[in-house]
């Protein structure tokens, strides 16, 4: 009941929207639909917390402890992204970069976005997980273009064909996976891909067609993720795009491509019993750290410096969910939480910052302190944080991180101290004068949403702090369903 | 007996014509000629899957070999069709690499391919094991194709090619994905190039035309050599 709610609420959603998208009051029925979608994930999770995990519509969804916290927290940053977005789409229209019109098209399109996700994250089905990752790179192209300038349509074919190419690989790897399942689970076909019955008979999975198919899936779904040197679209798409858009690409969808990329993994390594997995999202991992802690250097736009931030810490993740293990997992888990938390709240902050400079380049935004003390402090403490600063969270999951690498793989944890170093520097270097300095800049016409930026930091801080025990659990239980020992 | 072979013969042929095809794919610089290519696989494949439904009995196989037909032969050429003529573009230019290049690199693709498959076919139990190898091929080349074309309608032909691959490849591995999954991707398949027909209208607008080399100023240079200072226009 909960979970039929969870996906028929962003459904109806974007129908409505489709319809009374540009009407005055559309921005609160989208905060009004993500906040029922909200509510439906957080009863649902109430029930796996108490009940363990459930199957739904003749076993093609589940929910399980791992994708239950991604779906809570893909619900909660929906709800807080459509509320930032209310006054920030709202100075958009009066500065003239969207028609009220085009507004209709964002909004039914935020809603299919977040079923999408929703339905990627609680599939059961790999190929049904298959579709709806397509169908969030196809829902966000037209969004990633809303603005219609020649960058921002070049940004939006970028990410087209770039994700759609690697989606297609990932789509074979799909095939490859059914192929060998097929052999094991029947070839009746309805059970053979779901993902509950695969993890079962893992170890009998013919293990050459299995290691073939996860290079497929992990190029495909690490297009999406962001990986390098495959994550060229990334910067651009999250850049051109509006900034609520940026929020939920790299706050939730990152996430999502990562989630796929996990549930992969733990099928081949059941087959395999080697750690070619392992050694493939290490290796992947920490290139994408190591050549994103590079471009940081050279951006001067503000959105694509923190672009290239996230393509970090989804390096950390890829790394840490490689090294594998209880500890390594948990990490790797907490630390999707609070990237995902701070990286939107960053962008959050940063959308407001550049609508006041009326620019989006980094030294044209001067003086955030003096002229709206809320969004310098925001985007400090953001920055602080997702810089890995105590006591926030992202320090939590790091220092978690680089510990287990030290014992696991000690030749890595050089290379990743040194890019932290090297990101701390190139990121505050920049933030600080941004958020002091003197500046000329006028106020907004509408106030800004700030509330969101502190309601994800202070949970960021709360994680650094202090993990909920049931929270803490809840990560375990995850941690052990993907292989910890 | 002779039936059997038959029958088998003739998706082999469905089989070889299709990695012709898109060997013309790689070769054709006419955009409308692209299309038709396009839609030639689209009936290959329907030729294809009907076979092979007839042959193993497999309900499934009709329904995906109808939904083939309707959205690969019939309405995604027309609506290219229909784009082609309405944006007027009816030739790519030049390709990055020469005719003769491109169809050398295409052999060794298919060399390539054709061993990556092997330890597949040597596990598939299908009538059409043999065809895998044919089917990463065509996923491989039209690959080839994206990289070396300039004009964006041709590298969604040849987007749409490598899906046609890819549901080759399904079908002679393990005669198709499940039911559900197949609607999904057609879906998916349907939408894209809905979202592409859109996508088309605005790069035109902006720019004028349809070739890729003005889509070309966000890269990783010098800082400030691609673009300049966007200020929102405020009027």
């Amino acid at each position: 009941m909960e979970f039929l709610l969870l996906l028929a609420t962003p459904v109806c959603g974007a129908a409505l929207l489709g319809v009374l998208g540009a009407r005055r009051w559309a921005p609160e029925l989208n905060i009004g639909v993500s906040l029922v979608t909200f509510l439906a994930a957080c009863a649902l999770t109430a029930r796996v917390v108490t009940g363990g995990p459930v199957l739904v519509a003749r076993e093609q969804f589940f929910i399980d402890p791992f994708n239950v916290f991604l779906v809570t927290l893909t619900a909660f940053v929906g709800l807080t992204t459509s509320i930032f977005s209310r006054p920030y789409m709202r100075v958009e229209v009066d500065h003239r970069r969207v028609s009220p019109r085009r507004l209709r098209l964002y909004h039914s399109m935020y809603q299919l976005f977040m079923t999408t996700m929703l339905t990627a994250l609680t599939t059961n089905n790999m190929g049904l997980l298959w579709v709806a990752m397509e169908a969030a790179t196809l829902s966000t192209v037209l969004l990633v273009t809303l603005y219609r300038t020649p960058a921002s349509l070049e940004a939006g074919w970028k990410y087209f064909i770039l994700c759609g190419v690697g989606i297609a690989q990932a789509l074979f790897g799909t095939i490859l996976l059914y192929f060998a399942a097929e052999k094991v689970l029947g070839a009746e076909g309805v059970t053979a891909l779901l993902w509950t019955h695969l993890n079962t008979v893992k170890g009998q999975l013919e293990p050459t067609v299995l290691g073939l198919a996860f290079v497929f899936l992990l190029v495909g779904y690490g297009t999406k993720v962001g990986l390098a040197p495959l994550h060229n679209w990334l910067p651009d798409a999250h850049a051109e795009g509006p900034t609520p858009i940026s929020a939920v690409l790299s706050g939730l969808l990152l996430n999502v491509a990562i989630y796929a990329v996990v549930r992969c993994k733990v099928l081949v390594e059941g087959s395999l019993h080697s750690a070619l997995p392992s050694r493939m999202m290490m290796g992947f991992g920490l290139l994408s750290v190591v050549l994103a802690v590079f471009f940081l250097w050279r951006q001067r736009d503000i959105k694509r410096l923190f672009a290239y931030s996230s393509i970090e810490h989804m390096g950390i993740i890829t790394f840490a969910f490689g090294m594998g293990g209880a500890v390594a997992n948990f990490a790797a888990l907490l630390h999707m939480t609070v990237h995902s938390l701070t990286k939107s709240a960053i962008f959050f902050a940063v959308g407001h910052a550049a609508q006041k400079a009326g620019s989006q380049l980094m030294e044209n935004i001067r003086g955030l302190i003096t002229l709206s003390p809320t969004i310098g402090w925001g985007l400090m403490m953001g920055s602080l944080a997702i810089l890995g600063m105590p006591p926030f969270g992202v320090f939590a999951s790091e220092f978690l991180i680089l510990t287990t690498a030290m014992r696991e793989q000690p030749w890595a944890t050089p290379i990743l101290l040194t890019a932290l170093g090297v990101a701390f520097a190139a990121i505050f270097g920049r933030v600080q004068p941004m958020v002091f300095g003197e500046t000329t800049a006028k106020r907004l016409p509408h106030a800004p949403a700030l509330l969101p930026v502190f309601a994800h930091l202070a949970i960021v801080l709360m994680l650094g702090v202090w993990i909920p025990p049931y929270l803490a659990e809840w990560y375990r239980a995850a941690a052990r369903l993907l292989g910890g020992d | 007996m002779a039936g059997i072979a038959f029958d088998l013969q003739l998706l082999n042929l469905c089989a070889s014509l299709l990695l012709l095809l898109s060997f013309a794919m790689l070769a054709q610089r006419r955009i409308v000629t692209l299309v038709n290519l396009l839609a030639t696989q689209g009936v290959l494949l329907f030729v294809a899957t009907l076979l092979l439904a007839w042959r193993t009995g497999e309900h499934h196989l009709y329904l995906s070999a109808f939904l083939t037909l309707a959205l690969k032969v019939v309405f995604l050429p027309w609506l290219l069709h229909r784009l082609i003529r309405r944006l007027e573009v009816y030739w790519d230019t030049e390709p990055l690499l020469n005719i003769s290049g491109t169809m050398l690199t295409g052999v060794l693709v298919v060399v390539f391919a054709f061993g990556l498959a092997q330890p597949i076919s040597a596990l598939a139990n299908t009538a059409t094991r043999n065809a895998i190898g044919i089917a990463v091929a065509v996923v491989l080349l039209s690959f080839v194709t994206m990289i070396t074309r300039r004009k964006a309608m041709s590298q969604v032909v040849g987007f749409l090619s490598m899906e046609n691959g890819l549901f080759f490849g399904a079908m002679s591995a393990t005669y198709g994905m499940p039911m559900i999954v197949e609607f999904g991707v057609a879906l998916d398949v349907l939408v894209a190039v809905l979202v592409l027909g859109i996508f088309f209208f605005q790069i035109r607008e902006q720019f004028d035309s349809l070739d890729l080399h003005h889509l070309e100023s966000l890269r990783e240079r010098e800082p400030d050599a691609g673009r300049q200072v966007r200020p929102f226009e405020e009027n």
